[in-house]
């Protein structure tokens, strides 16, 4: 019986082997491609169709952050009259998102916002769906380019490092020492953004402006408190802290509404409401930024609507109208930049629950 | 054999809820195409199909390896290292042909490593097999991290998610009915099936009547890490990505469809048209109720009180009959 499966499995293999002609390796093979770019002419002018049913599918189901995307969806949908779904895995691995986007294509959606956890798993669904005629709206985390139509983009590097320049210009009331509190030495969206930060720095009315240091937290909650402790150590007349990490802003905030440089040393950057609550409350933080979650959504429902009714393709430099947001053309490939990050405050900050 | 007497009770016993497994399957069929919208078109039906192929698969040695009394939980796992191994060596370079049977080797191999723990130094497979779960996902991740690799051969990824002449089989199916009758086969019909029912019922029974319970054991592990490797091939084709994360979880889905399909987890019962009629009834149900936008969390009230079930009735028919042989005998 031994020999018996094990002449089994060893025949397996080679007929496996046998049937191979040739070989097909990376570099011969033709990657994966997909559906033909849609060659229909847009015509900005067409009607905006009502009763279009969108379905939105995030990386995973409550999750607060998608939550909160998809809610600006909902809200931007029955602004046009629209059907809203939302379906989606409990767990965020790549291939559960694609049986939901089959169940969609059964169901006969017109299109489905999708927040893609692999860009390649979910692309022959998603052109099966282009290819019954639906439309594909990527958002927050882009599928493969020639599976989707439009990516909603929530900022680009220049916006998110100019609008982190601007608070900092303002918060050290345009001169003085400030820092930087980022990650890792080798965050590729932090160093990023900084790279346009220290740009802008080099503008006139940032002249006065001076970055003594970049530190770096590690995104590790404590590392980053003792990084900041060090930075007001080193630099007694710093004016601002300036990080672009939710955790190294949380924890600076942590560490100046403490101690007695609160008041006197700014801290700002990129965070979330809830986490910065408190810090806004009681006078450490005067205002932060980071895009907002809802806008994402209500921008990839109005994209959807307009790609249903003919508006736009997808194509480079066309235009699109998107309710409260105003209106916005598509970049490259297909993208769409949903503007500067939201910037919070005092006067804002209990609005949004993220 | 040792089947003295005993053996039509427990046989019409299971029979019966095998049948009953079928029939239900057969009717969930039969409504959902009749009252769910879209669930019969062809299309739909393909989706279904693939969707439980990677189950079915793994869900054929399984069932060897549950009616031995022992249990393989690290079979996902398997294939999500397989998948990431697949991915790492077409990052190298290698033909798509030389990688598929090193796969399928790797499978057999991973396999084997539960087997030589379980029969060789004699360790509990649930401990075991828990273990390699975490310890083959854990080399998943290190072989290819959170990346993915998508630019497998258009070849070979359409044959996988493509139907036969493009009706609504899809091709990935064949490979399963072939592989589904040898099971059946030597479960049902040969000396090897048998043993495997024998080494369940009663291990030391078995060893008496000259079955080599151990060997026995160890290959059955070697075949089912085999046929979890080619469920990760499977996978990866059809998914175009090659990831550590592939089939996460899915050993749960696969023991729930065996156990649902009428074998005890206690060994030594069960069937294999059972254990598919098992298979099918939960990807049906999901997939149906998907289309009617029934919840997860619904889904898995389902799943569960079905599992309740499949364990509690075939209990309560034995006791309810027995106490009925007790009253007719006082």
């Amino acid at each position: 019986m031994k020999r018996r499966l094990l002449a089994g499995a060893v025949s397996a293999a080679l007929v496996l082997t046998v049937a191979a002609c040739g070989g097909t390796t990376k570099n011969d093979s033709s990657s994966a491609g997909g559906g033909a770019q849609s060659t229909a002419q847009a015509n900005p002018n067409a009607a905006t169709k009502e009763d279009v049913k969108m379905a939105f599918l995030p990386k995973q189901l409550n999750n607060p952050y998608s939550d909160i995307e998809v809610g600006g969806g909902k809200t931007a949908l029955d602004e046009l009259k629209g059907r809203y779904k939302l379906v989606g895995p409990n767990d965020a691995s790549a291939s559960s998102q694609v049986s939901y986007i089959n169940t969609l294509i059964q169901q006969q959606q017109d299109v489905i916002g999708i927040a893609a956890n692999d860009p390649n798993a979910v692309c022959p669904s998603l052109n099966q769906a282009r290819g019954s005629g639906m439309k594909v709206v990527a958002f927050d985390s882009d599928a493969a380019k020639d599976c989707r139509d439009v990516f909603i983009n929530q900022a680009t590097t220049e916006g998110i490092g100019e609008q982190l320049a601007k608070m900092a210009g303002e918060l050290a009331g345009g001169s003085g020492e400030i820092a930087i509190l980022s990650a890792t030495p080798n965050a590729t969206n932090q160093n990023a953004w900084i790279e346009v930060f220290k740009q802008q720095l080099a503008k006139p009315e940032y002249a006065n402006l001076k970055l003594v240091k970049v530190a770096y937290g590690n995104d590790d909650d404590q590392k980053s408190f003792q990084e900041a402790q060090g930075l007001l150590q080193s630099y007694p007349n710093l004016k601002a802290i300036v990080a672009p990490t939710t955790v190294g802003i949380a924890a600076a905030a942590r560490y100046i509404s403490s101690s007695a440089y609160k008041g006197k040393v700014a801290v700002t950057g990129l965070g979330t409401p809830n986490q910065m609550r408190e810090y806004v409350k009681d006078g450490t933080v005067t205002k932060f930024a980071l895009w907002n979650p809802a806008d994402i959504g209500y921008l990839a429902a109005y994209a959807g609507v307009a790609l249903a009714s003919g508006q736009i393709t997808g194509a480079e430099g066309q235009k699109f109208k998107a309710g409260k947001l105003g209106e916005y053309t598509i970049g490259k490939d297909g993208e769409i930049v949903l503007g500067p990050p939201t910037v919070f405050d005092a006067s804002n900050i209990d609005q949004y629950n993220f | 054999m040792s089947d003295k007497g005993t053996r039509p009770a427990w046989l019409s016993r299971l029979a019966s809820w095998d049948a009953a497994v079928i029939v239900i399957t057969v009717l969930v069929l039969v409504i959902a195409s009749g009252a769910v919208e879209n669930f019969g078109s062809s299309r739909n039906f393909t989706f279904l199909l693939l969707d439980l192929l990677p189950i079915a698969l793994i869900a054929l040695p399984m069932t060897f390896v549950i009616v031995t009394g022992e249990i393989d939980l690290s079979v996902a796992s398997t294939l999500g290292l397989t998948s990431a191994v697949m991915g790492d060596l077409w990052n190298r370079g290698l033909p798509i042909e030389t990688i598929i049977p090193l796969c399928l080797v790797l499978g057999a191999v991973l396999g084997a490593l539960n087997g030589f723990f379980v029969t060789v130094l004699k360790l509990p497979s649930l401990a075991v097999t828990i273990g390699t779960l975490a310890l083959y996902r854990g080399l998943a991740f290190v072989v290819l991290g959170d990346s993915a690799v998508a630019d497998f051969p258009r070849d070979y990824t359409s044959w996988v998610t493509g139907t036969i002449g493009g009706g609504a089989i899809p091709n990935v199916l064949i490979p399963l009915v072939v592989l589904a009758l040898v099971f059946g086969l030597v479960l049902h019909a040969t000396p090897i099936g048998r043993s495997v029912f024998a080494a369940g019922a009663s291990e030391q029974a078995a060893r008496f009547a000259g079955i080599r319970v151990a060997p026995l054991k160890f290959w059955l592990y070697v075949v089912s890490g085999l046929v979890a490797g080619l469920a990760g091939v499977l996978w990866t084709l059809r998914y175009s990505s090659a990831r550590a994360d592939n089939g996460l979880g899915m050993e749960l889905a696969v023991v729930a469809a065996v156990l649902l399909g009428g074998v005890s987890i206690f060994g030594g019962k069960g069937t294999l048209p059972g254990v598919l009629a098992g298979v099918v009834l939960l990807a049906t149900l999901q997939n149906a109720l998907r289309l009617q936008d029934v919840s997860n969390e619904a889904l898995n009230v389902v799943t569960g009180v079905l599992l309740i079930i499949s364990v509690l009735l075939p209990n309560i028919v034995i006791r309810f009959r027995a106490a009925l042989r007790r009253r007719a005998t006082t």
